[in-house]
């Protein structure tokens, strides 16, 4: 399956092309059962252990809507400031993939339960732009494939697929955008942008585990070009070119790369005068490309029809006003409050940010640190160990509690910068609090002036020469007196002190 | 009246994965031409007061509890299956067909 990639450089490309795209996000609400079943939903579990004859699809089974699941869709509609329908139904889609246990999937089609809204999405310079929102709908996950044989584990070459109907049935919510044009060089960015403002609000809302790399959420993004009218051309009488959906897109980086990969294609394609295809595209993230999958035209039809098994979905307006009640503060006014309560810069806010860790300086500073503290933990010695790990800095095994009390060492004189580093390290490594670690590892600071006075002693008698210039009054000498004693301790010395006592002792002031 | 073509019955056919010889489509396409105006009659009766309906049930907000019942269980979910691999259904080969 391959096809020729010719790129065109992506700032050329949107010098004659303005893209318009698409987002369809996929949030998995995290319920303790299926949309229609009481199977659990555990992530990760073994294959086909959470799964029933109603999810298995098997004849007779009855499908029962989870009131967890609508109550989730309602809020999440509202918190996209949509308009939550006063009645809605399920629709059957119809299609056929083994992923999919009875053929087809139950999802909302012309009467979704919730539908024209709009979600501010700020952009790393402070710009806000509004999304417009079509509409959220529910429906149910399928299963996950497993395709064995060929060389790749891809489908193409595969000899047989291996099904897990465990996802099968989970609830999600489907938020599809109105299409967005306009933005320019700032369209990847913008979809970067909306895609992460979605996943924080779901998780502000504590509807969704929200995990890109675990699936529960996904993006598929559709993109197309509009050319650039000629002078005195009306930009509105140009038409849109034909669109790609990308699917698999599963990270916040993967969003940004994806659309400018896209965008690069079909202006190479539409310069060269062909045409682009309407169809569904796979992103990979080991090569930074999409590669096509069906046609679009030939696949469309999937004969929704009203689901037969399931009544409409008839909220109370007092039911709506009730849960709009328990809408968090939205993310963008949190964070700009979290920034002026700790003086952060725009620089290390949007670091934080990014790096996913406001909850946890959060935490961190509700347990006694300082807010520059916090930071300075979690955005530099923990970010470093995250990184090296590949891991998410939420999944390391210090928590905000234990980094409060390292810091309270430090604070405290107990511990040094140094061997705070060493405390960490074996938190970290899973041997306690900083408390216990330091207790273990002997780590705490020799503050004992008798025990670092006759270590002063030793270092002095071994380099006379260093002596008598501190005799002299070489301030700077002492230096090398301090570097030997902080040698001999393990650097468990305070140096600053150790400093101190070595000039009060040749009567000397620092 | 409405009516069902030919092509209509090949095209459902085939997103149907139902294999139909010519003279089935012939037959079918008449058969289900008639059974669509007979059913069509029912929106000479409805007025705009009469609300269109998808369930015979006037009912609303059925739902269940978000509580855990036990699942089947591994083997027996794969106790009918034709085929099985490793806890997972097997299937033959995936051409070209996604959803």
């Amino acid at each position: 399956m391959s096809e020729p990639v010719e790129l065109m450089d992506v700032d050329q490309a949107l010098e004659q092309f303005d893209p318009a795209f698409g987002i369809e996000v996929h949030v998995e609400l995290n319920t303790k059962t299926k949309m229609f079943c009481g199977c659990p939903t555990e992530f990760g579990a073994e294959p086909n252990t959470q799964v029933c004859p109603v999810c298995l699809g098997l004849p007779g089974a009855l499908p029962v809507v989870n009131a967890k699941a609508i109550e989730s869709a309602i809020r999440l509609g509202l918190a996209l400031n949509c308009s939550i329908a006063p009645r809605s139904r399920f629709a059957r889609k119809n299609y056929f993939y083994p992923d999919l246990a009875k053929d087809y999937q139950i999802s909302q089609y012309d009467e979704p339960i919730a539908f024209d809204g709009y979600l501010d999405v700020e952009l790393d310079d402070g710009t806000v732009v509004r999304v417009a929102i079509e509409r959220a709908h529910m429906e149910e996950d399928a299963g996950k494939n497993v395709h064995v044989g060929g060389a790749t584990g891809r489908i193409q070459g595969a000899e047989y697929s291996l099904v897990d109907y465990n996802r099968g049935g989970i609830p999600l919510v489907e938020i599809v955008t109105r299409t967005v044009e306009g933005m320019g060089e700032r369209t990847a960015e913008v979809a970067r942008a909306y895609v992460a403002t979605v996943r924080d609000l779901a998780k502000a809302l504590g509807i969704s585990d929200v995990r890109m790399e675990e699936g529960s959420l996904r993006a598929d993004v559709n993109l197309s070009l509009r050319a650039k009218a000629a002078d005195g051309e009306d930009q509105h009488a140009v038409p849109l070119g034909k669109r790609s959906e990308t699917k698999n897109v599963n990270s916040l980086r993967a969003v940004e790369r994806s659309i400018r990969h896209e965008i690069g294609r079909q202006a190479a394609l539409l310069a060269a005068g062909g045409a682009v295809t309407q169809e569904t595209r796979h992103w990979h993230e080991d090569t930074s490309m999409t590669t096509p999958g069906r046609s679009k035209e030939e696949a469309e039809d999937y004969r929704y029809f009203p689901e037969p098994d399931l009544l409409p979905v008839a909220p109370s307006k007092e039911w709506i006003e009730e849960l709009r009640g328990t809408l968090p503060e939205s993310p963008a006014l949190r964070r700009h409050r979290l920034q002026e309560s700790w003086g952060y810069t725009d620089l290390e806010m949007r670091d934080a940010v990014n790096a996913d860790a406001l909850e946890l300086i959060e935490a961190t500073v509700a347990a006694g640190a300082s807010a520059a503290s916090a930071r300075k933990w979690w955005m530099g010695e923990l970010a470093r160990t995250a990184n090296n790990d590949g891991v998410e800095l939420a999944d390391l095994a210090a928590t905000p509690a234990q980094v409060a009390e390292l810091q309270g060492l430090v604070d405290s004189g107990r511990v040094n910068d140094q061997l705070a580093r060493q405390v960490l390290e074996g938190v970290l490594a899973g041997e306690g609090s900083p408390g216990e670690v330091v207790a273990a590892r002997g780590l705490e600071v020799v503050s004992d002036d008798g025990a670092l006075l006759a270590a002063i002693d030793e270092a002095l008698a071994a380099q006379p020469d260093v002596a008598a210039k501190i005799r002299d009054g070489k301030v700077q000498a002492a230096g090398a007196i301090v570097g030997a004693v902080m040698k001999a301790t393990r650097g468990q010395a305070d140096a600053a002190r150790v400093r101190e006592l070595v000039l009060t002792k040749f009567g000397l002031e620092g | 009246m409405s009516s069902i073509s030919r092509d209509d019955v090949a095209r459902l056919a085939q997103l149907a994965r139902i294999d139909l010889s010519d003279v089935e489509l012939d037959r079918l396409a008449g058969q289900l031409t008639a059974i669509v105006d007979a059913v069509a009659q029912v929106s000479q009766v409805a007025t705009p007061d009469v609300p269109a309906t998808s369930h015979p049930v006037p009912l609303t907000n059925v739902f269940r509890a978000d509580e855990v019942r036990p699942p089947l269980g591994q083997e027996a979910a794969l106790a009918a299956a034709p085929a099985a691999e490793g806890g997972r259904f097997r299937v033959p080969q995936i051409m070209g067909e996604e959803p």
